[in-house]
């Protein structure tokens, strides 16, 4: 298929993360079959394919929440080293506390709905060791106010939000630490379509804004289209393409993904 | 040389009511906790002639440590005498022999439901605790194998978090007993239902704390000259019960912390809490020689 | 001169899948541009320009041949350079104009038109200056200035967006139809921009349905119709 590209000359920087060969198999099903990628620091990779493609088995995999039979993962952090796949739990965890932040199709996945939702952004600071109750204050409303969230209800119980504003307190939550990556699965799936162009916007102004690497999943081509840099589109557990967002989407070399972009088109 | 001569003569009951092996796991697993101070140690926890929840796990470490010569002492919310506090001491003496003493001053052992005495406990005394919940994290996490997980990665944010909620909600802590507290700078501990007013007192004590759960069978230890730090935020400081300014209707004790007993005409009085030094305080007053030690608390405010 | 982009052997087709057919837009396409040059690419409708403008931003994968860009850096096979290279150089000296804006929401006119500056690391009062002197420019009226242009009519758009993609001075600059429904004073303001570039030394390549408007920038043409482009109106260069 696609011609294979040079290595980066210009862009001397080293990616901030990199996957090499991840597989997963879940008993007879083979989830992962070495997926491969590589993101640039303040670089937007977006995920496109079907469900069951693997895709969010591979983002839940960077979040450390599954362990892959083979394959590594690095972030190129100064105080993180070695495979990631490798780490014992807690390290695991306070990496995923302090350095990734991801937010889920589910808010019931990334929130506790009943408590107030300023608590569930000052609980990243809190695992981080904030220990002033105003900073807390503070700091939960800033992130807030960056997710587009009304800071006049910031001590709501998400369980009585809508769906788009569980997705920016889960947002947020996310950003609240200044992550080094956030993980973004299916985020505007399942929200009405006009609540889900808000809160693409309040994507795309973060992303502009913080140049926040991210990695999002989402069989939304639109969505992907909106917000990525570079896109990797995902079948059976492969990647069946991968490049430039504007060149995947006008200039698709696979079979597959032509079929998924004229689909879409 | 008979079987007879060797094997000890049979006995009704074994001293101290519990078998020797109970004893002895208890014991193990005392020093376990000693050795990992505000950790959680789980015990067999046998069988009392009393229901789970009413001291169970307090009286099973007391006939464990107990001798002829331990002079215990019993309390229930401060006082000697309630219904619960004097069957326990009886118990404890029947099944022992060991004298007993509702003075904190004499006692060598004393078991308490709820409070710590407002007279310091020296090196030489031990202060055991009945624990209805040992599981700080219950609140916020209910499987309890997560919880373990939890303590071993002393992940206490949501223990936190619970705070900074209750200040959001209410605009401050509104933990009244039983207030979560790192043990020596690593687990969390509930100090059993103690009142805030008595948390300080075990921060670096002289004593032996044991806290014991019968129904829960764990037991958890603050050992002496440890540090016993209630969860608070930096700018929200700790604040114990507003009793310091309280007088004692019957004793005119003053600053100590106090039962509040409700009048007919819709006001209250006040009562020490801690029922002896209720005592001893009239008995000075009625011109007795009566030794009152030295207190924690000095005139409503902690001495550290 | 300095050589800024020297194409070789280019050719480019789309494979349909579904149809199990190849098409072939253009083959065998050589040329070269030096800074400062305007290249029109003329031929009748799809002959392959736009294709050739989006091969060379890469936003189509070329079939085969080089797309050699020399650059401060050294030089680059655009066709075959990674992704991050060929973003790292659209943001700073490849753009790509063309009639259509992507406005982003809730992001004010001349903020959007500022921040090519901006990302350039210009401060952003004196990005804001000129912003607004190329909204001015291209006749976009100041009350707009302040507003989201996602709410602007098709023509206000267009305008915004010229104004974007010429504010920062490019090595390269590819126009697909720039003028297309432009009106008379934004299109000589565009004129005018053009032939400021032009003569800083950003290297041109463009389309244009009216050839007539640029017909002062040109200095060369390449035919796209298949049989005329054998060679090029320059004897140095052999395609």
């Amino acid at each position: 298929m696609s011609l294979t590209m040079d290595e980066p000359t210009l862009v001397t920087t080293r990616p901030l993360l990199t996957a090499r060969d991840v597989s997963k198999a879940y008993g007879p099903v083979q989830a992962l079959r070495g997926v491969s990628a590589t993101v640039y620091p303040g670089e937007v990779l977006g995920i496109v394919g079907e469900s069951g493609s693997g895709k969010s088995t591979f983002l839940r995999a960077l979040n450390l929440e599954e362990t892959p039979d083979t394959g590594s993962y690095t972030l190129d952090l100064p105080d993180v080293q070695g495979n990631l796949f490798d780490l014992d739990r807690y390290a695991r965890r306070m990496l995923c506390a302090t350095r990734i932040g991801i937010v889920y199709q589910n808010p019931h996945l990334g929130l506790l709905m009943s408590h107030s939702s300023s608590g569930n952004v000052a609980e990243r600071l809190l695992v981080a060791g904030e220990r002033r109750f105003a900073v807390l204050r503070d700091k939960a409303q800033r992130a807030l106010e960056a997710s587009e969230f009304p800071t006049e209800r910031m001590d709501a119980p998400p369980a009585e939000l809508s769906g788009g504003m569980q997705q920016r307190v889960q947002l947020a939550k996310a950003i609240a630490l200044e992550p080094a990556l956030l993980l973004l699965d299916e985020p505007t799936t399942g929200l009405d379509v006009s609540v889900q162009a808000l809160v693409l916007d309040t994507l795309k102004r973060l992303q502009q804004e913080r140049r926040i690497t991210m990695v999002i999943v989402s069989h939304d081509l639109g969505v992907i289209r909106t917000l990525s840099d570079r896109v990797m589109v995902m079948r059976r557990g492969e990647v069946v393409e991968q490049g430039l967002a504007d060149q995947v989407f006008q200039d698709p070399q696979h079979a597959y993904t032509q079929q998924l972009v004229h689909a879409k088109l | 040389m008979t079987l007879q001569s060797l094997t000890r003569a049979w006995e009704p009951m074994s001293y101290g009511f519990l078998d020797a092996s109970a004893k002895r796991e208890i014991r193990r697993k005392m020093l376990k906790a000693i050795a990992v101070p505000g950790c959680q140690v789980p015990y067999a926890s046998r069988e009392v002639p009393m229901a789970r929840g009413w001291g169970t796990g307090g009286l099973q470490i007391s006939c464990t440590l107990i001798n002829p010569r331990t002079r215990i002492k019993v309390i229930d919310q401060g006082a000697d005498d309630s219904v619960n506090a004097a069957s326990i001491r009886k118990f404890l003496a029947r099944v022992s022999g060991a004298p007993t003493t509702n003075d904190a001053l004499e006692a060598d052992l004393i078991q308490s439901r709820h409070r710590v005495p407002e007279e310091v406990l020296r090196e030489d005394q031990v202060l055991v605790l009945q624990v209805p919940n040992p599981e700080p994290l219950r609140p916020v996490q209910p499987n309890m194998s997560i919880a373990r997980q939890m303590h071993a990665d002393a992940d206490y944010g949501r223990m936190w978090l619970q705070l900074y909620e209750q200040i959001v909600r209410s605009g401050r802590v509104m933990q009244g007993a039983s207030y979560p507290s790192l043990v020596n700078g690593r687990f969390v501990m509930t100090p059993s239902p103690i009142p805030r007013w008595d948390v300080p007192k075990l921060h670096m004590a002289r004593h032996l704390t044991i806290l014991s759960a019968g129904r829960e069978k764990r037991l958890h230890v603050v050992p002496p000259f440890t540090r016993v730090e209630p969860l608070v935020f930096d700018d929200v400081p700790y604040r114990v019960e507003d009793h310091g300014g309280l007088t004692c209707q019957r004793s005119g004790a003053r600053g100590y912390f106090m039962n509040e007993i409700p009048q007919d005409d819709g006001s209250s009085i006040h009562e020490v809490s801690d029922s002896d030094l209720g005592v001893k305080t009239i008995r000075r007053r009625e011109g007795e020689a009566v030794a009152i030690g030295a207190t924690w608390y000095e005139n409503g405010e902690m001495t550290s | 001169m300095t050589r800024i982009l020297d194409v070789r052997a280019l050719s480019k087709g789309f494979t349909m899948h579904h149809l199990d057919t190849r098409m072939a837009a253009f083959s065998d396409i050589s040329f070269t541009l030096d800074a400062g040059e305007f290249l029109l690419l003329k031929g009748r409708n799809g002959a392959g320009k736009s294709t050739l403008l989006r091969t060379l931003y890469r936003s189509y994968l070329a079939a085969s041949g080089e797309i050699l860009f020399h650059g401060p850096e050294g030089v680059i096979d655009l066709a075959r350079a990674a992704d991050v290279d060929v973003t790292y150089l659209r943001r700073t000296e490849i753009g790509f104009v063309t009639q259509f804006l992507t406005a982003r929401p809730r992001v004010s006119a001349e903020a959007l038109v500022a921040e090519p500056l901006r990302r350039s690391g210009a401060p952003a009062e004196a990005a804001l200056e000129q912003a607004r002197h190329w909204l001015q420019a291209f006749g976009v009226k100041p009350e707009l200035w302040a507003a989201y242009p996602t709410t602007f009519s098709g023509g206000e758009q267009q305008k915004v967006n010229l104004a974007r993609a010429l504010i920062l001075p490019q090595r390269l600059l590819l126009l697909d139809e720039p003028t297309a429904s432009l009106d008379v004073s934004a299109r000589a303001a565009l004129i005018d921009r053009l032939a400021e570039l032009k003569a800083g030394g950003t290297a041109m390549i463009g389309v244009f349905h009216h050839p007539g408007d640029v017909a002062t920038l040109i200095d060369r043409e390449i035919d796209l119709t298949p049989d005329a482009a054998t060679r090029e109106d320059r004897d140095d260069v052999v395609v």
